[in-house]
């Protein structure tokens, strides 16, 4: 009950800020839109719109990285965690409560994403549902990697760690160019981190590739996991720190 | 049955000791007043006493609870009302009564009812829809004290409540705390002497994180043989005998 009240408040948070709408939905159906009009003008398949659709749906997730942290971030910065932390809310209450409203967000976020995707000539399949299903680990992701930030760093620090975060993953995730193109170092780095194997699940979700999910999927699982768990000591760590 | 009992509770950061050797007996139903300059160690007292900080050493006993072994029953006892403004800027005024409600196991319609009670009581009602990010500082303040009641709370901690209000705001607030009195037990730190003079059963004076003085207004200047009690508290506050 008392998580949910808490949930509920931040859900009314997050969308009452239209910077939120502008930048996890506004952004990456623009680019959708951009990137689908230069393929219709190529003779070559770059911005096919199977591959560039889950790209840019895991794209817009990373935002909810920025989202979760400034709100975090900001909370710490008033009275008003000091409040909260006065009351019987636990730690995992906390965590549970700002993490349960930004999954909707994410989920409805790809869900534009594929909509629009299909207004531009996308196939409706039932893959799609399962391109989003497979993305959710990868919100879980920039969930914990937000309120990793919002954790240790102010709103201000938190914007432009964010955008570095938002930058690197976006170059590293194979949506705009194929990083097998690139390879070398940069292909290895790509590997390592989550964000290549995102878009590859989902890729594979979409296309029907069911084998391919499984091994991308618990690549970005387990960092999911190890990220959010380092969050969450972080967090009770600066609940009973002197310093909120 | 006493409300608060400390035992040489201690605070220590790095090498300063911001509240040393704090031993003090404050009856249920009381109106304590902490008074002291800047630095003197109220915060950190209120602070230790809602479970916010953990004290270096020492304990303090709530209402039967220790804040050491048995923090969520004193937790769900106390409520704060910080020295800022803590109030969640994008909810509505009745949101955020309800959201602190409902933190405190309030039911949905529990924290409805006591919500349109606490708008009625603190003159909120024709505001209540209004986001409190739009509300005038004094206004902001009022429904900091009303989240701070709104769970029915046993000890109050009010720190510094009217802290850069004007004179009418101010005059407004302390009717709103003196209808407060005997109905609960009250933790007042504040800067105005007449603020402490005005509102308090007794008064403790704190000098560099000691307990220099505690008394009422007429005992305290009775002791220092003062006919005002600014003159006492400035005798008491540069004296350095501590009460034991």
């Amino acid at each position: 009950m008392r998580t949910l009240a808490f949930a509920s408040r931040n859900l009314k948070e997050l969308i009452r800020d239209p910077m939120m709408m502008i930048f996890s939905v506004g952004f990456p159906v623009v680019l959708l839109l951009l990137f689908t009009a230069i393929q219709s003008s190529i003779p070559v398949s770059l911005f096919a719109l199977d591959s560039i659709t889950p790209g840019l749906a895991a794209f817009g997730l990373s935002f909810i990285s920025l989202f979760s942290g400034m709100l975090l971030a900001k909370d710490r910065s008033t009275s008003f965690l000091m409040r909260l932390f006065a009351s019987p809310l636990t730690a995992a209450d906390y965590m549970i409560g700002y993490m349960i409203p930004l999954l909707p967000i994410a989920v409805a976020q790809s869900a534009i994403c594929f909509l629009l995707a299909f207004v531009l000539g996308l196939p409706v399949t039932a893959n799609v549902l399962l391109s989003i299903l497979v993305l959710i680990p990868t919100a879980v992701l920039f969930i914990g990697i937000g309120l990793m930030m919002g954790s240790l760093v102010n709103d201000k620090a938190v914007g432009g760690i964010s955008s570095i975060i938002i930058n690197v993953s976006a170059w590293l995730s194979g949506t705009w160019f194929d990083i097998k193109l690139v390879g070398g170092t940069f292909k290895k780095i790509a590997d390592v981190l989550p964000f290549v194997h995102s878009v590859n699940a989902a890729r594979a979700a979409l296309s029907g590739d069911y084998a391919a999910i499984l091994p991308n999927l618990a690549w970005v699982s387990g960092y999911a996991v190890v990220i959010l768990a380092i969050a969450v000591v972080l967090f009770r760590r600066k609940m009973s720190s002197d310093k909120i | 049955m006493k409300a608060i009992v400390t035992t040489d509770l201690v605070k220590k950061y790095k090498n300063k000791t911001a509240v040393d050797s704090l031993s003090l007996t404050i009856e249920e139903g009381e109106l304590f007043a902490l008074l002291g300059v800047n630095g003197a160690g109220k915060t950190t007292t209120i602070k230790m006493l809602s479970g916010l900080t953990a004290p270096t050493s020492g304990d303090a006993v709530l209402l039967g609870d220790s804040i050491l072994s048995n923090t969520q029953a004193v937790k769900q006892k106390i409520n704060v009302s910080p020295q800022e403004t803590a109030v969640a800027p994008n909810l509505s005024v009745r949101e955020n009564l309800d959201l602190i409600s409902r933190i405190y196991g309030g039911s949905r319609q529990a924290a409805a009812a006591k919500t349109d009670e606490m708008l009625n009581t603190f003159g909120l009602t024709e505001i209540a829809a209004s986001k409190a990010k739009t509300l005038s500082g004094g206004m902001q303040r009022r429904l900091s004290i009303a989240m701070a009641l709104i769970s029915n709370p046993q000890i109050l901690f009010l720190d510094e409540p009217t802290l850069g209000l004007d004179v009418l705001a101010r005059r407004e607030l302390w009717a709103a705390i003196e209808k407060l009195k005997g109905k609960m037990t009250i933790i007042l730190t504040t800067h105005y002497m007449e603020e402490a003079e005005a509102l308090s059963d007794r008064i403790g004076i704190m000098t560099k994180g000691r307990l220099t003085a505690v008394g009422t207004a007429e005992e305290l200047m009775k002791q220092t043989g003062t006919d005002k009690f600014e003159d006492a508290f400035v005798a008491l506050a540069t004296g350095t005998e501590a009460i034991r």
